[in-house]
């Protein structure tokens, strides 16, 4: 009788794989690739200002007393057409946003600015992402709150969906 | 295929363009561009088969057309060119990414079980082996 439980083994160990395999296969790992950069002071980097009559952005521009939200975007990235009304809602709560512009030109940034509105103080130009890897950023758009003393407290990736205001305000007044 | 010719066609009437998630710029000046060096190209080539492109996870950064695939390239030509080695580029990229970003794991306790699954595995079987080998004598 034992010996013939015993022969059980191998089935059971194949609907164990199988249940496994099912598992897994129906619910597919998340590829978002988070930043290690979230609790460590914000990366030496430096964006030129991409439009004549707004700042550019630096890492002496962050941690001054103030928390401030950095947001990844670009003119031709279309999930940010539908973050643009959501960070503009961001900025009438009291969020200061700044922009780093990736790979982008300031003739189409500016149209990208009138044709969705414009929430940033200050856009820095990231020609060739070196911004964006500096802060372990995998896309835009992509968001970051750091902190008045200057660490990255937070990391949003994609676009910040409206049911998802809540959660960002929150990380917000957790950074004063 | 013909139903879909006529798609494209009706779109390219009307003026429409499939939606585009490039860039218009041009690329990182080392993305597509060797080292003068040959010993620091080639140094810098077998790191970049190394590593993992971000936006297109199953290639490497040698491999991939993406333009943060040519971003990354372009920052680890410049660094090796700046005289860091390789290591201290995938160190510093680790640093931003974690060690996914290496095809090269490390030993640290994400990747624990991956170095000592095969051993427990070997040693497993081993048991296994010897055991029978007794039971036949």
């Amino acid at each position: 009788m034992r010996r013939k439980l015993w022969l059980l083994v191998p089935l059971l160990l194949f609907v164990g794989f199988v249940a496994a395999a099912a598992w897994r296969l129906s619910a597919p790992p998340d590829t978002s690739i988070r930043s290690r950069m979230v609790g460590q002071s914000v990366p030496a980097f430096t964006a030129a200002a991409l439009l004549p009559d707004r700042p550019g952005l630096a890492s002496v521009d962050l941690g001054n007393g103030k928390p401030r939200l950095v947001n990844f975007f670009a003119s031709w990235c279309v999930p940010c057409i539908a973050e643009a009304p959501v960070l503009l809602d961001l900025q009438k709560r009291g969020v200061v946003i700044d922009a780093v512009a990736l790979r982008d030109n300031p003739d189409d940034v500016r149209e990208f600015l009138a044709n969705h509105g414009d929430p940033f103080a200050a856009i820095g130009s990231d020609p060739i992402g070196e911004a964006q890897i500096a802060f372990g950023s995998a896309g835009v758009p992509e968001s970051f709150i750091i902190d008045g003393k200057g660490v990255i407290r937070y990391q949003h990736i994609g676009p910040i969906a409206p049911e998802q205001v809540a959660e960002v305000m929150a990380e917000w007044e957790k950074a004063q | 295929m013909r139903l879909f010719g006529t798609i494209m066609v009706a779109a390219a009437a009307l003026g429409l363009s499939p939606a585009s998630a490039d860039s218009s710029r041009p690329p990182a000046p080392y993305a597509y561009k060797q080292l003068a060096d040959p010993q620091k190209e080639a140094k810098a080539t077998k790191l970049m088969t190394e590593l993992r492109c971000l936006v297109c996870q199953g290639q490497s950064i040698h491999d991939s057309d993406a333009e943060m695939a040519g971003d990354m390239r372009h920052l680890v030509r410049t660094r090796i060119q700046a005289g860091e080695t390789p290591d201290q580029v995938r160190a510093f990229l680790i640093s931003r990414y974690g060690s996914w970003v290496s095809y090269q794991p490390r030993l640290d306790r994400e990747t624990l079980v991956l170095w000592l699954a095969p051993i427990v595995l070997l040693a497993g079987g081993a048991i296994l082996v010897f055991r029978r080998i007794k039971v036949r004598r």
